[in-house]
């Protein structure tokens, strides 16, 4: 069973009313030696069960109007006793949180060392790294319950996300027994930190344009690497570099060819170097910084999976670490929402407290409706991928993070905005937790190339399936019946009433029976929606980068109350507290979640013209054309 | 979350309220496991007293570096009643089975702020007390207990056994780790009740009336002194 998240936000929030009195006994003050208690045996090998296989992609087959009813049972991934365990290993992280002076980080730029003792005796350093190689060895589930806590202060949580998340993952993820041995310890503890090293002057989210490159020496032992990356997290602090760089291969032919190899580079190896700290918006206590290598020497058996794979290891390192994102946010805001409701509750205004205000009500619901959907989806995917085994959950996690990254902007800046002025003054964290959320939108994947993601991964599943009736559709004089019969089909959805059959309502509680026909409807629209593209663009839907964002807003929302369903449904079935509360949290964010889907889909198949598409266009080409903003100033002249 | 007063005023709204260990415990906890690392004190046998969640709190002791605990089931109104006497009574007939040789105990709860766990446990076992304790060292067989009084640093030597009470800046408490939180779940838990103790925790003070503050009335701005005089006078606030 899991903890109610939501209700630890109110317990935590509490002063301690009533203690149980803990008194000791010291027995016995002589100096003989004392005896050591049995150490804990492996967790891992306790709790090791047999995972279960994947049925279908979940998030992809949506795109196919296909629902895996599964998905409607919330996770409950830990047994009690890993439960109570990290209810255990949570409290007390929680209160070194409380005492972290996240203002300081962010004027001085800098993380106390003090601190990152802690953060290391804690062992958050090596928190997924399994036991055997020294780490806490804990699920994505347990994981990502300790990522909401870390993620009050933005430059700790990325600090610990780029060792850890990306900096490392590449040797737990594709790395061989001898290189997990070498490098594995000493990371956990913190003794060593990692950093990812992508980025670089020419290369952002086109990754496989890096110019970095690594030659193998004449006696094929050590490859030579040479190159700049740029905005390394911990590049100042790092002993270890994940580093991905072109190599020379030749094919069957004898042809060069370049590809992408990933290493494994120490600092020591020689001929690296980092530039000075980036001075950035926010994040400000996390170490960012270009670095550099000059003939790094790196011996051949730190090549990280094989010659060429490169690429996949990068892609599945981001992957696999996005989904955390879900969870931070929500922590960062259940966090602020007591903060703001605490200065509503007692600011007054014409006579009355700011929580009779309307407006102010609104904000509320919404930003604890967004919040109730992130933390939702975050457990949901991260129960997907401790159950299964070799998930694909690769959209789900674009997903969690587009969302999240997006609510966690909005609901600070709504917080900040009930306390007007003063959320907007230094000495209230507003300010800085708004800055520091900026990046989630733009690291790890921006978002615009990740909805593209999320829209084309979903479409080429789909298409597969797809194909013969794709082909058809768009040559209708060639195929009259089928086509025929495909509109008739389609009467009812070109009319915006899709005939209901997924059955949804039968997985959840019947008070949630309203929401779950309008989450049926909009897989119903989904699937809709990506037959009319398919059929009007074909394989050139790849360039209808506004249509794909439309579909994947869709399949973000539908995804998003999948989570926020099940999760509430589980919630009132089990009685957690203020559990009919939730329920209307489900309700209420899934009646906004129908109407955008609906307005998407409508725009979708109204075409560019209705839906304004080719207007944006002819204006950014007209800004491009002049360089900038092209309206002459209304003063120029007079008539 | 407000602390809410019960319908009947009996006390306050604790309903899923999460249990933690007292803040001046904690220190209590923390000393004794230095003690233990400097190799002064052999074995460490935590007590708690009170309802089934007082186990969390044990297990938190446990993986500070205590080796055992002991939990003294008191639940209900017997739990709601529970005084300093009746403690004091259950420690102090736990240190004779146990034999230990000090006691130490957080200088007050901050929930009742009763401050006399130390004092009462001292007096029944008839052993010397260093309360309020701000350091604490053992020298030729002596516990030198420095204490922070007003006018400086009081040093008292007590001999053992005895009973300390933890301050403030004693030291600052350690985190639990995830292997110290393993290690703890395999540690012995006792679990008694204040019958096998041979204590009785019947309640010797009952609760008329838990009332919430006085709500505070909103202030005005005068214009001079005059006035500020001629609104206190009003309120009876001088004469």
């Amino acid at each position: 069973m899991l903890m109610p998240v939501a209700t630890n936000l109110v317990l935590r929030r509490l002063s301690r009313p009533y203690l149980s009195h803990l008194f000791l006994l010291v027995q016995n003050y002589c100096s003989s030696v004392v005896q050591e208690v049995g150490s804990a045996e492996s967790r891992s090998a306790e709790l090791s069960t047999v995972k279960k296989k994947q049925k279908f992609p979940f998030a992809k087959n949506l795109f196919l109007g296909k629902f895996d009813h599964d998905v409607l049972t919330y996770p409950e991934i830990l047994d009690k006793e890993r439960l109570q365990t990290l209810n255990e290993l949570v409290a007390p992280i929680e209160k070194f949180f409380c005492n972290v002076d996240s203002k300081k980080i962010d004027a001085t730029g800098e993380i106390p060392l003090q601190t990152l003792d802690q953060l290391k005796a804690f062992g958050l350093f090596g928190q997924q790294v399994p036991e055997k190689y020294g780490g806490l060895g804990l699920n994505t589930t347990e994981y990502a319950r300790l990522s909401e806590v870390t993620s009050i202060d933005g430059s700790i949580a990325v600090t610990l996300a780029a060792h850890e998340a990306i900096g490392l993952k590449g040797i737990i993820i594709a790395g061989n027994e001898n290189q997990k041995c070498r490098y594995l310890p000493r990371l956990a503890t913190g003794e060593w930190i990692a950093a990812f090293c992508l980025t670089e002057a020419g290369s952002g989210s086109d990754a496989a344009s890096i110019q970095t490159r690594a030659k193998l020496s004449e006696d094929k032992k050590t490859w030579i690497l040479n190159g700049r990356k740029i905005w390394i997290s911990n590049g100042g602090l790092a002993n270890l570099f994940t580093v991905f760089a072109k190599t020379e291969v030749f094919d069957h032919v004898g042809e060069k060819h370049d590809v992408v190899t990933a290493f494994i580079v120490e600092r020591d190896f020689g001929g690296v170097t980092s530039g000075k700290p980036e001075d950035k918006l926010g994040i400000r206590g996390s170490n960012t910084c270009e670095v550099s290598f000059e003939n790094t020497p790196v011996p051949a058996e730190n090549v990280l999976g094989e010659v060429g794979d490169g690429f996949k290891v990068a892609m599945n390192i981001l992957n696999s670490g996005r989904f955390s994102m879900g969870s931070s946010a929500a922590g960062v805001l259940k966090k602020l929402i007591g903060l703001a409701a605490e200065h509503a509750i007692t600011r007054q205004q014409f006579g009355k407290p700011l929580t009779e205000f309307e407006l102010i009500q609104e904000k509320f619901a919404k930003i604890t409706c967004l919040t109730y959907a992130m933390e939702s989806m975050a457990y949901l995917t991260a129960g997907m991928l401790d159950t299964y085994e070799n998930p694909d959950c690769a959209v789900e996690a674009a997903i969690v993070k587009v969302f999240s990254s997006e609510g966690c902007w909005y609901g600070v800046s709504e917080c900040l905005q009930v306390l007007g002025g003063i959320g907007y003054m230094k000495d209230y964290p507003y300010e800085r937790i708004l800055r520091d959320a900026r990046i989630a939108m733009i690291f790890e994947g921006t978002n615009e190339i990740l909805r593209i993601f999320i829209a084309l991964m979903g479409i080429q599943h789909a298409g597969i399936e797809l194909q013969e009736t794709v082909r058809k559709l768009r040559n209708p004089l060639m195929n009259p019946n089928f086509v025929i019969y495909k509109l008739w089909q389609r009467r009812r959805q070109s009319s915006d009433s899709p005939k209901l059959n997924l059955g949804l309502d039968g997985y959840l509680h019947p008070s949630l029976q309203v929401s779950a026909t309008l989450l049926e409807y909009c897989v119903l629209r989904l699937q809709y929606g990506v037959e009319i593209v398919l059929a009007r663009h074909g394989q050139t839907i790849i360039d209808q980068q506004m249509m794909l964002k439309r579909l994947a807003d869709v399949a973000i929302d539908i995804y998003a109350m999948t989570a926020v369903l099940g999760r509430a449904s589980r919630s009132y079935c089990i009685g957690l507290q203020n559990s009919a509360e939730e329920i209307n949290l489900a309700v209420t964010f899934c009646q906004d979640a129908h109407s955008r889907v609906k307005r998407n889909i409508l725009d979708v198949d109204n075409g560019p013209i209705i839906n304004n598409d080719l207007n944006y266009k002819k204006v950014a080409k007209q800004v491009f054309k002049s360089h900038g903003y092209f309206a002459q100033h209304p003063l120029a002249r007079n008539y | 979350m407000i602390i809410r007063v019960k319908p009947d005023k009996t006390g306050v709204v604790t309903d899923g309220v999460k249990h933690s260990m007292n803040p001046f415990d904690e220190i209590a906890v923390e000393e004794a496991v230095r003690l233990k690392e400097k190799k002064i004190a052999q074995e460490i046998v935590a007590v708690s007293c009170g309802p089934a969640q007082s186990q969390e709190t044990l297990r938190t002791a446990l993986a500070m570096g205590v080796d055992r605990g002991i939990h003294v089931e008191i639940s209900g109104t017997e739990y709601d009643t529970l005084q300093p006497i009746h403690v004091s009574k259950i420690l102090a007939k736990l240190a004779e089975d146990e034999k230990a040789d000090i006691i130490i105990v957080g200088k007050q709860a901050i929930d009742d702020d009763a401050n006399q766990t130390a004092q009462m446990t001292a007096a029944l076992l008839d052993w010397p007390q260093g309360t309020f304790a701000s350091k604490i060292e053992k020298l030729n067989g002596e516990l030198h207990v420095i204490r922070e009084i007003d006018g400086g640093l009081e040093t008292i030597k007590v001999k053992l056994p005895a009973v300390v009470s933890a301050d403030l800046r004693l030291n600052e408490p350690r985190y639990a780790t995830l292997p110290n939180i393993m290690k703890a779940k395999k540690k012995p838990l006792k679990k008694v009740s204040p019958k096998d103790l041979g204590v009785d925790t019947t309640a010797r003070i009952e609760v008329l009336s838990v009332e919430d503050p006085p709500t505070r009335q909103a202030g005005v701005i005068l214009a001079d002194v005059d006035q500020l005089i001629i609104k206190l006078k009003e309120g009876g606030h001088v004469q």
